[in-house]
């Protein structure tokens, strides 16, 4: 077979086309049904939402670095109600958090790591020509959409946006303005959107892998992404259940979420009561901890094939990384009440969460060292998503040690709701998953536009991101260990958050500095679609399946049907001429 | 439309032994055991915490119609009978057979919310209304939710009777698998009211 076809002009559509004529505009790029179209309208979806909900973080942080002080020109255009006098108003201060919080979970990193890199990479590397059900994939990327745009249209709403933090609490969330219904209703049709694509993953990659390519043979990105459906698949629902509940507390005037005799500005309110807010924080949680590793498992993919074709040589233990994925998997439904310590749940309780949290904790650090091995001996290229991609391992290991003292109840009395936890969960997923995505970004995009990014400006950003991120979380450590709570409009009101204010200065400036070490991104993103170097199908001499495909990929992805004949990461084997043996070649 | 062609469209994947489309709706079923289960957690996490059950006193049996919902049961179980003898008729061939079951199916589906319609509005009619109690709560969003589900099986259903059915011509196979996958998604509506039954209008 014909795997070393040039595709010179890198427009790689028309001999795909059995004949057919061309799709009208509408059909091939808005509604489109091929996966990686589909792909890539999430992708660049949710790297706007990823701006859109870092720029609010940046709003936030004039006021945390200078509380009270007017804030220049933006202050003005933001208007009287959520500004007075340029000075940010406590409303809008809980507004812009609860959006950030949802805009970067579920309408950043969960699309690009799911909708986008999963689209697209997953059938390319099992040798599918699209997904099992490409209707059922456009209709999930339609279901998203308008999801965002109904979030984004709360902050027109009377009272302003969602405003009781990420999690939606009870009973704050139940009596908050009409934002509060909005979101529940965007939470709906982006759930909904989220269990569509799931379902879709789980029967493309058990049902369309190419001949030869066994489940020890799948690349570990697929691995990931399958376990990744799966959570998506079992722990969204309960949260979609809680959502209609609050919906129905919110609008129908039921007490699913109100204890009885509830009192709110000095007067009891109008409800029947008997309802719980614990069960709230039970449903919320029982999604949002396997969502702790939706957003994290893909990005280890990436990691994994990242650091495998850039160090030339096999993923050392790639069965024991399996392994640990799929029981991190099921573990990760068994933690959710970690969260909920402070609660009063009882102890026996907390004793079993804390256990359990303790034990998931092993295959992420088996992970890790799988990976940090596999780095040891190898013939490293430093390219920019190579870079990205090592700097996740170190990044990662700060999130999650950081993370440990929280999961035991005797510490975490301490920790719970300060800047400690604002810093473990951001390493996690700032310079964790968001530099796996950055790295998966660099190495895909030859793959998706038949371009490479431009390498030293990657390397700039790279460098400049790296160290302005640890400065933006590095400091909220020790703000959090000298008692400083999340979610406070002024941390200067309390006496013990006076004495680490100077640090939040110099957070406040990591972050401005990190969003400027974005555009030399932004620069090649755009220069790179129009004047980057032409790529052949394979730039990185890898050795996965989507590399058989030209570059970008025609309609139905391979020229020929690919087959596999051997397993994914086989770099550098003895005796061999060159220094990698693609799977899709009988003699590599 | 795609010209891609998917495998195991229509015929099972070797290993499997389950079509795309099978596979899918499986799945599906999963993640709304997973929503039916948390709402069921719910209700019994909120009925312990309450000092009686109905709130307001007496028992379910009184505050709820028992007569309409066996009633409604018996009905929603013959329509999964109706259901597989529709499936039935197109592994034999028929398709006249099959219009006739399948659209028993939709009928009785449609006596269904009719029947509920009634136990409704009485509720509305007594001042009734989810806001009146958790208990009242529980069973508007139990049964409503079920009651869309029932209104999104009767639009599959009508749309395999009608101009889905001119699959029938030119694919009978892959017209067979989909009913057979709106039939296990109604066998599945069916049950989670086999649970609801009881345990909303008996215990």
């Amino acid at each position: 077979m014909s795997v070393e076809h040039h595709n010179g002009n890198g427009k790689g559509h028309a001999h795909a086309d059995h004949g057919h004529h061309e799709l009208p505009f509408w059909r091939k790029y808005i509604f489109s049904v091929d996966h990686k179209v589909i792909g890539i309208q999430y992708a660049v979806t949710a790297l706007v939402f990823l701006l859109f909900g870092f720029s609010l973080m940046m709003l936030m942080r004039w006021q945390l670095a200078y509380p009270g002080q007017p804030l220049p020109v933006l202050g003005k255009l933001l208007g009287e109600t959520a500004m007075p006098g340029g000075v940010m108003a406590p409303e809008f201060y809980n507004q812009l958090g609860a959006m950030h919080g949802t805009i970067m979970v579920f309408l950043g990193v969960v699309p690009l790591a799911v909708g986008g890199f999963g689209n697209f990479v997953v059938p390319l590397q099992i040798g599918a020509p699209d997904m099992a059900f490409p209707r059922l994939n456009m209709v999930s990327y339609w279901a998203f959409l308008p999801g965002c745009i109904l979030m984004l249209s709360s902050f027109l709403m009377p009272g302003g946006s969602a405003q009781s933090g990420w999690t939606s609490y009870p009973p704050l969330s139940d009596i908050a303005p009409t934002g509060q219904t909005v979101w529940c209703l965007a939470m709906v049709l982006i759930i909904t959107s989220s269990l569509l694509g799931s379902i879709n993953f789980i029967v493309t990659i058990v049902q369309l892998r190419a001949k030869g390519l066994s489940f020890w043979r799948l690349p570990f990105f697929v691995h990931a992404q399958l376990v990744t459906a799966f959570l998506l698949l079992l722990a969204f629902p309960p949260l979609e259940a809680a959502t209609v509940m609050q919906i129905m507390d919110r609008v129908a005037g039921t007490s699913f979420f109100l204890p009885s005799g509830l009192v709110v500005s000095g007067e009891q309110l109008k409800i029947a009561g008997g309802g719980s807010p614990l069960l709230w924080q039970h449903l919320f949680w029982f999604l949002a901890h396997p969502e702790v590793y939706v957003l994290i498992l893909p990005g280890m993919g990436i990691v994994a094939e990242v650091i495998a074709n850039n160090t030339r040589k096999p993923l050392w233990g790639y069965r024991l990384l399996v392994y640990s994925v799929i029981f991190i998997g099921f573990m990760s439904f068994v933690v959710w009440a970690h969260h909920m310590f402070m609660t009063g749940m009882g102890t026996t309780m907390s004793t079993f969460f804390q256990t359990t949290t303790m034990i998931i904790s092993v295959p992420s650090v088996v992970i890790l060292t799988c990976f940090i091995m596999s780095l040891y001996g190898g013939n490293i290229r430093f390219t920019a998503p190579m870079l990205f991609a090592t700097a996740f391992l170190p990044m990662f290991a700060i999130g999650g040690l950081t993370g440990l003292p929280l999961g035991l109840t005797a510490s975490d009395i301490y920790l719970h709701d300060t800047f400690y936890v604002i810093g473990h969960f951001h390493y996690v997923v700032a310079p964790g998953t968001l530099f796996a995505l950055f790295a998966g970004i660099y190495y895909w995009f030859p793959k998706a536009t038949g371009r490479q990014l431009n390498d030293k400006l990657g390397k700039i950003h790279f460098w400049l991101s790296f160290v302005a991120i640890n400065f933006v979380f590095m400091p909220m450590f020790f703000q959090g260990m000298a008692g400083l709570s999340r979610r406070l409009y002024d941390p200067t009101v309390y006496a013990h958050g006076r004495g680490v204010q100077a640090l939040n200065v110099v957070i406040s400036w990591g972050a401005w500095g990190l969003a400027i070490a974005q555009l030399p991104f932004i620069i090649n993103f755009f220069m790179s679609l129009r004047a980057g170097a032409r790529v052949a199908e394979n730039p990185w001499h890898s050795t996965t399946l989507e590399w058989a495909a030209p570059s970008p990929p025609g309609h139905g992805n391979f020229l020929t049907e690919p087959v596999v004949y051997r397993e994914p990461y086989e770099y550098s084997v003895p005796g061999k001429t060159k220094d990698y043996s693609p799977q899709f070649q009988a003699e590599g | 439309m795609s010209e891609t062609v998917i495998p195991y469209m229509v015929k099972p994947h070797p290993v499997t032994g389950l079509p795309n489309g099978k596979f899918g709706i499986w799945l599906f079923l999963s993640s709304e055991v997973m929503l039916f289960g948390a709402l069921f957690s719910s209700y019994v996490l909120i009925r312990i915490g309450a000092p009686h059950w109905p709130p307001e006193g007496g028992l379910s049996s009184e505050v709820l119609n028992v007569p309409l919902g066996t009633f409604n049961t018996a009905v929603l179980i013959t329509s999964s009978i109706t259901m597989v003898l529709a499936w039935a008729s197109c592994k034999m061939g028929s398709l006249p057979r099959f219009k006739m079951w399948m659209g028993a199916t939709v009928f009785l589906a449609f006596v269904f919310l009719v029947v509920k319609y009634f136990e409704y509005s009485d509720k509305f009619h007594h001042d009734h209304f989810p806001s009146h109690d958790n208990f009242y709560a529980v069973y508007f969003l139990l049964t409503g939710l079920h009651g869309l589900h029932i209104v999104g099986g009767i639009i599959v259903n009508t749309f395999l009777l009608t101009w889905g059915s001119r699959m029938w011509k030119t694919d009978p196979e892959h017209f067979t698998n989909r009913v057979e996958n709106a039939g296990l998604y109604w066998h599945f509506v069916d049950l989670v009211w086999i649970f609801l039954f009881p345990s909303l209008y008996l215990l």
